[in-house]
């Protein structure tokens, strides 16, 4: 289930076709960034390097939303994390290629990459000692209670965009089966919506739980006081 | 005739399960969607945040039915218990 057969074994490593599409998909992000990003011009900017622009801008713009001014930091890691698995969940789209996300090892070395990098930038943040003040914080009853949220969140993070994305695939897999040819076309543009929609609650997730660990207030409290006001 | 009536029993159960497990979660789904709207005729000015929010608790409550899905498929094509009994 999910997992392929090793297309080919090097030692005691087999490489599975997961890992070969998700190498190609990096190597398509990173040749299109390097490509856009070769001669950025300030006047008439061309067309590529105006999309690349607007992209930017909007992630921009979404993690303010959630951590003012911390976006420069977390942009790197946010940001590539969208872009890489909405490129690796419209993978599954094209035929012959299966989304590298529809496999629980993939998702579950992103899931491990958020889980790591909560703590990065909590510590960095905060400093070691405030940040594992954090976990004592209402109470130090509550530690374990922490400690399991933690492991539950990131396991519930890389089952989340496996389920989704393996059901997806077998869903269509089934109606090609049952139905025939052309029927799962359908089911195909549901994949592209779906694939979309989970690359942004990936991210977005992992931004809420960063910014929990960067103990940032939420903007929408003092914007709510100001309706009030009015 | 062990393995038949296991076959039947894992069949009915992974019916069942799906469909409470699907089921219950679009009610939750539901629920938190008409709250959502009826915020957002509310206050329309709040429509990034209230969106968002939105957006994070569904997948919260999508995963609930993600986990019955993946015990379904454990339970029809990886059974654990299955090798048991054979053996």
């Amino acid at each position: 289930m999910g997992s392929s057969p090793p297309l080919l074994q090097l030692g005691p490593i087999g490489i599975t076709a997961t890992v070969v599409t998700t190498w190609a998909v990096m190597l398509l992000l990173s040749l299109a960034a390097w490509s856009i990003t070769r001669q950025p011009r300030v006047e008439s900017p061309g067309l590529f390097q105006s999309a690349a622009e607007g992209v930017v801008l909007t992630i921009r713009k979404a993690i303010d939303d959630v951590v003012q001014d911390r976006s420069a930091q977390l942009l790197p890691f946010v940001g590539t994390l969208w872009l890489f698995i909405a490129v690796a969940n419209l993978a599954g789209v094209v035929p012959g290629v299966q989304s590298p996300t529809g496999d629980l090892s993939a998702t579950s070395a992103l899931a491990l990459i958020v889980f790591l990098s909560v703590h990065w930038f909590g510590i960095r943040t905060d400093g070691l000692r405030g940040y594992m003040r954090h976990y004592l914080s209402p109470s130090p009853i509550l530690l374990p209670f922490h400690l399991i949220s933690e492991l539950t969140r990131t396991v519930a993070l890389a089952m989340r965009l496996f389920g989704n994305i393996m059901s997806l695939e077998m869903a269509a897999l089934l109606v090609l089966l049952v139905a025939g040819f052309l029927v799962p076309v359908p089911l195909l543009m549901l994949h592209i919506v779906e694939a979309l929609v989970q690359a942004y609650i990936f991210g977005m997730l992992a931004l809420v739980y960063i910014g929990g660990a960067l103990q940032v207030r939420e903007p929408h409290v003092e914007s709510q006081k100001g309706d009030n006001a009015s | 005739m062990n393995i038949s009536w296991i076959v039947l029993a894992s069949t009915v159960v992974a019916a069942l399960a799906i469909a409470l497990g699907t089921v219950l979660p679009a009610l939750a789904m539901g629920k938190a969607i008409a709250q959502a709207l009826d915020s957002l005729a509310r206050q329309p000015e709040a429509e990034r945040s209230i969106t968002r929010t939105l957006f994070i608790g569904l997948a919260m409550i999508e995963s609930l039915a993600i986990y019955t899905l993946v015990i379904v498929l454990i339970i029809l094509f990886r059974n654990p218990l299955l090798e048991y009994v054979l053996k």
